[in-house]
C-alpha cells in the first residue's frame, strides 16, 4: 500500500529542520569564559547588589564580597575584626567613636579609598531619596533617625563627621555595645561615590565597577550567575583564596542538591536547598553540616483582639505546645526547641527560662480565663504564609491546631495565604495567630528583644509595654555588659513569660553541604556568616 | 491589505492588554516591597513608594508607563531593582527563544512522521504503539518528564549535564523535556486531520482518477491535514518561546519562564506588565503567520 523509497525521500526533505536547530544550539549558547575556581549555589537570584537597597541573606552573601565596611566579620566565629579601619578609640561614655582608616586604601579600579567615601556611603544610606529599607541600622548615630525621615535636612548635622583623609569620629545617641558589629553589616558598607553619582540606581552596571572588598564584579546575568573576580588591589589581598567564584542563584532545593551530586558545583549553603524528602539521609552524609544559627521560628498573637488580649490564653497556648514534636516531626534539621526567643549563645547575653510543656497548668490558665475545658472558646484563625520555609509553615500549624485541641479542647481554622499578601496583613494586625520568625543581624540581644518595643515596625502584635520599653532603653544605655545582660533578662522574662504575646517554637538550624576534602574556608557560625575571602579549593595531590 | 490592517488593529489591542494587566497587578493585595522586615520607620516605606511613584493615582502611573513605552522604555523592575525590564527581557529572551524553538523543532520532527506513519497504517500496530506513545506524552506533564530524563541519561547513563545552558550538550535534555507534550499533540492533530482529509471529496475523486495511495496522501491529504497543526502550532510556538517556569526551574536555564511567574508573585508591577506584552506581541505576530501560512497551504483560503 505505502511506497517506502517515496516515505524516505521525504524525510530526507525534512532535512530543512536541521537548519534551525543548527542555527539555535550557536546562537543560544553564551562566549566561553575560563572555568571558576569555586562554584556556590547561593539561593534564588539577588534582588540587587547595592548595599543600600538588599535585605535578603543571600544577597548579602555576595555583596560582602564586593563591598567593605570599617571593620569586617571573621570567618570562624563572625566577630568584628578591623576591616577598612584599622584601629579605633570609643569615648569612656562608649558614644564616640574615632576610626583611623588603613593608609594606602584604594578602589580596585585604583583611586584612594579616604574617610570621605565612608562618610558618604553612609549618609547615601540614609539619604531619604536613596530609600533604604535598612536605613534603621544607622539610627544608632546622631540625628541619623532624624536626618531619614526628614526632620533635618543638614546632613552636616549627622553624627559621622570626617576629620582628616584617614580619620573619621562618630558620634552615637546612646553607648550601642554591638555599634562595631554594626560596622560590618553591608548598609554600611563603602562603596563608590563617583560611579553612583554618574550612573544613578544602574550604578552596579559600570565596568569596571569600583570595589573596596576583595572581589570585584566582572558579569551579573539575571538567573543565570554572578561571577566574582579577585580584587589585587584589596588591603589584604594576599589572604583572598579563589581567584574565580561563580554564585550560581538556584531557587529549587532538587535543582541544587543534583548540581551539587554531579559536580557543577561545590557548595550549596542554605537549608532550602535541601530536598525535604532526603533530609533523614542526607544529615548522616560527612558532607553535610548542622549547625545552630541566630534565628528564631515562633508564633505572634495579636494581642489587640478578643480572647487573645487576655495574658491567662496566650499563656494557656504557650504551655500546650508540645515543641519536641515540632523539631522531631516536622524540621527534622536538628533543630533545638525553643521556650525564649533570643537564641542560647548570643554574645554577652544569657536568656532566661521560658514556659515549657504543661498541659494541666495550661489548662487551669484557661479555665481561670473564663473556657473551662475550651468551652465557650471562640473558633479562631491561623494566618500562614504559603512558601517561605517550604511546607513547614503548613505543617506546624496542623501540628497546633491538633495540639490545642487535644489539650484545650479549642478549635482553630488554618488559613494559607501567597507570601507577598501575608506580609500586609501580619504588619496591619490583620490577624489572630500567625507564623514568624526572625534571624539575627548582628550578635546581640537587641535584635531580637529591640522589635518588640512599643510601635515598632517589627513588632507586629499590638502589644505595648512602657515597662519593656524602659528596660531596652536601660540596656541600650548601659556601658556595663553585666547590668546590660540583666536589664534584657528582665525585658525577655516579661516578653515571654509573662504577657506572652509570643510563643517561641524553635531556633533554627543552619545546614550547609559541600565536601571537606575539596573545600576549605567554611566554618559553621552562629551568624551563618561566611566571607568568600576564606574559602579555597584543596588542590587535589597528583 | 488585509495584513496591514490586521497588524494597524493590533496596537489598540496591545493597549487594552496592557491597561488591563496594568491595573489587575495593583489590585492584587500585597505591594512589591512588602517584606518580613518592615522599615525602622513608616517614612522609609513612603520614601520608597515615593522613588518609584507608587504613592500616585493609578490611572497617572499608567500615563507614565506608557510615555515610557512610547520610548520603548519597559520601567525599571521593581523587584531587581539594578534592572530594568528592557535588560531582563534582552538576556532572558535569547535563551528561552533557543529553548522554545528546539521544543518546536523536536515537537515538529517527532509528531509529524508519527502523525502521519499512524494514519497511513491506521488500524495496524503502528498506529496503536504511535497512537498510545502520543496520548501517553500527552498526559504526562513536564514536571514528571524532566525528572525521569535528568534519573536515567544524567544521573544513571552520565550522557547529558544534569543542568545549567553553557554549551549544545546542555541543550538536549530541556527541548525534548519541553518538547515531548507538544509533539504527542501534533501527532493526534496530524492524524486526526489526515483520515478526515482522507474522507473528503476531492481525494474520492483524485482516487477515481486513479491516482496512487502514497502520493493521494502526500499530495493531497497530508497538505490539508497540515491546516490544523498550524493553526495549532501558532500559539504554541508563542506559549515555547516565553519560555517555561518548570523545565527552567529544573534544568536552572537562565530564561524568562521563570520571571513569568514569579514577577506576579513579588508583585513586580513593570515585569509583569512588560512580559504580559511581550507574549501579547509573540501571540499577535505568530496568529498573523499561521493565517499567512493558510494562505500558502490551502488554494481555497482567501482573505479580503
Amino acid at each position: 500500500m505505502l511506497d517506502f523509497t517515496r516515505i524516505r525521500r521525504i524525510f530526507r526533505r525534512m532535512r530543512f529542520l536541521f537548519l534551525p536547530v543548527a542555527v539555535l544550539l550557536t546562537f543560544g549558547c553564551s562566549p566561553p569564559e575560563p572555568p571558576a575556581d569555586l562554584t556556590i549555589i547561593n539561593n534564588i537570584e539577588p534582588e540587587s547588589l547595592d548595599p543600600a537597597v538588599i535585605v535578603a541573606q543571600a544577597d548579602m552573601r555576595v555583596v560582602q564580597g564586593m563591598f567593605e565596611g570599617l571593620t569586617r566579620l571573621e570567618p570562624v566565629d563572625a566577630q568584628a575584626v578591623p576591616g577598612l579601619a584599622q584601629s579605633w578609640e570609643i569615648s569612656p561614655d562608649g558614644k564616640v567613636y574615632t576610626f583611623h582608616l588603613r593608609p594606602n586604601l584604594v578602589w580596585s579600579t585604583g583611586e584612594p579609598i579616604t574617610a570621605q567615601d565612608v562618610w558618604y556611603s553612609w549618609i547615601r544610606a540614609l539619604d531619604p531619596k536613596t530609600a533604604c529599607r535598612y536605613a534603621g541600622q544607622l539610627y544608632y548615630l546622631k540625628n541619623g533617625e532624624e536626618f531619614n525621615t526628614g526632620v533635618i535636612t543638614n546632613s552636616d548635622m549627622v553624627g559621622v563627621h570626617v576629620l582628616d583623609p584617614l580619620t573619621l569620629r562618630v558620634e552615637l545617641k546612646a553607648p550601642t555595645a554591638f555599634f562595631l558589629d554594626l560596622c560590618a553589616f553591608p548598609t554600611l558598607y563603602v562603596v563608590p561615590r563617583q560611579t553612583i553619582e554618574k550612573y544613578g540606581d544602574r550604578w552596579l552596571m559600570a565596568r569596571p565597577l569600583p570595589s573596596s572588598g576583595a572581589y570585584e564584579l566582572v558579569d551579573w546575568r539575571l538567573n543565570d550567575k554572578v561571577r566574582l573576580r579577585k580584587n589585587p588591589r584589596y588591603w589584604d589581598a594576599a589572604n583572598t583564596q579563589a581567584n574565580i567564584i561563580d554564585m550560581l542563584p538556584v531557587g529549587a532545593a532538587t535543582t541544587a542538591f543534583n548540581l551539587y551530586q554531579s559536580g557543577q558545583a561545590d557548595i550549596v549553603w542554605d537549608k532550602e536547598l535541601i530536598p525535604n524528602e532526603l533530609l533523614d539521609v542526607l544529615l548522616k552524609r560527612p558532607d553535610f553540616h548542622a549547625y545552630t544559627v541566630l534565628g528564631t521560628y515562633f508564633i505572634r498573637f495579636n494581642v489587640t483582639r478578643k480572647p487573645f488580649d487576655d495574658p491567662r490564653v496566650r499563656q494557656a497556648l504557650a504551655l500546650a505546645v508540645d515543641k519536641d514534636r515540632i523539631v522531631n516531626k516536622i524540621t527534622r534539621g536538628g533543630e533545638l526547641t525553643a521556650s525564649h526567643l533570643v537564641p542560647s549563645g548570643t554574645r554577652n547575653y544569657h536568656p532566661p527560662e521560658g514556659p515549657g510543656y504543661n498541659p494541666d497548668r495550661a489548662r487551669q490558665l484557661l479555665a481561670e480565663a473564663g473556657y473551662p475545658g475550651g468551652k465557650g472558646f471562640p473558633r479562631f484563625e491561623f494566618l500562614f504564609s504559603g512558601s517561605a520555609g517550604g511546607n513547614n509553615n503548613q505543617n506546624i500549624a496542623i501540628e497546633l491546631q491538633e495540639m490545642w485541641r487535644d489539650v484545650l479542647g479549642v478549635q482553630m481554622d488554618l488559613r494559607r495565604v501567597e507570601t507577598q499578601v501575608f506580609w500586609g496583613l501580619q504588619s496591619r494586625l490583620e490577624f489572630q495567630l500567625c507564623n514568624s520568625s526572625w534571624y539575627g543581624d548582628y550578635n546581640d540581644a537587641n535584635t531580637f528583644l529591640g522589635m518588640f518595643q512599643s510601635g515598632d515596625g517589627n513588632n507586629e502584635t499590638g502589644w505595648k509595654n512602657s515597662q519593656y520599653d524602659d528596660l531596652i532603653a536601660a540596656a541600650n544605655n548601659e556601658v556595663d555588659l553585666a547590668k546590660r545582660d540583666h536589664d534584657f533578662q528582665q525585658a525577655e522574662t516579661l516578653l515571654i513569660r509573662d504577657a506572652a504575646p509570643i510563643i517561641p517554637l524553635y531556633f533554627y538550624s543552619g545546614i550547609n553541604y559541600f565536601d571537606t576534602n575539596k573545600v576549605a574556608g567554611i566554618w559553621q557560625n552562629a551568624l551563618d556568616d561566611h566571607p568568600l575571602r576564606s574559602i579555597r579549593k584543596i588542590k587535589a595531590q597528583p | 491589505m488585509y495584513f496591514v490592517r490586521r497588524i494597524l488593529f493590533a496596537v489598540p489591542l496591545l493597549l487594552v492588554i496592557s491597561a488591563l494587566a496594568f491595573v489587575l497587578v495593583h489590585l492584587a493585595p500585597g505591594g512589591p516591597f512588602d517584606g518580613e522586615r518592615k522599615p525602622a520607620s513608616p517614612e522609609i516605606e513612603r520614601n520608597l513608594q515615593a522613588k518609584y511613584h507608587l504613592d500616585e493615582p493609578i490611572w497617572k502611573q499608567y500615563c507614565r508607563y506608557l510615555r515610557d513605552l512610547a520610548h520603548g522604555d519597559f520601567g525599571v523592575s521593581l523587584k531587581y531593582r539594578n534592572h530594568n525590564v528592557n535588560d531582563i527581557i534582552r538576556q532572558g529572551l535569547p535563551v528561552s527563544v533557543t529553548l522554545g524553538g528546539l521544543a518546536f523543532c523536536f515537537a515538529m520532527a517527532v509528531g509529524l512522521p508519527a502523525g502521519f506513519l499512524t494514519a497511513a497504517w491506521r488500524g495496524r500496530w503502528v498506529d496503536y504503539v504511535g497512537s498510545f506513545l502520543a496520548v501517553l506524552a500527552v498526559c504526562l506533564p513536564s514536571f514528571v518528564v524532566a525528572p525521569v530524563l535528568l534519573l536515567v541519561f544524567s544521573l544513571k547513563l552520565h550522557w547529558f549535564p544534569i543542568g545549567l545552558w553553557s554549551s549544545p550538550w546542555h541543550m538536549i535534555l530541556p527541548p525534548v523535556a519541553l518538547g515531548l507534550y507538544f509533539s504527542g499533540k501534533v501527532t493526534r492533530i496530524l492524524r486526526e486531520g489526515m483520515l478526515n482529509a482522507a474522507q473528503s471529496e476531492f481525494v474520492t475523486a483524485a482516487r477515481a482518477k486513479g491516482m496512487g495511495e502514497t502520493a493521494l496522501l502526500f499530495k493531497h491529504a497530508f497538505r490539508l491535514a497540515l491546516l490544523p497543526v498550524v493553526s495549532y502550532a501558532g500559539p504554541m510556538l508563542a506559549d515555547l518561546l516565553t519560555g517555561s517556569f518548570i523545565i527552567e526551574s529544573i534544568f536552572q536555564i537562565p530564561g524568562i519562564g521563570v520571571f513569568l511567574v514569579n514577577s506576579s508573585l513579588n508583585r513586580d508591577y513593570t515585569l509583569v506588565v512588560g512580559l504580559s506584552l511581550l507574549y501579547a506581541i509573540l501571540i499577535i505576530g505568530l496568529n498573523l503567520v499561521v493565517d499567512f501560512a493558510y494562505k500558502l497551504l490551502d488554494p481555497r483560503v482567501k482573505y479580503e
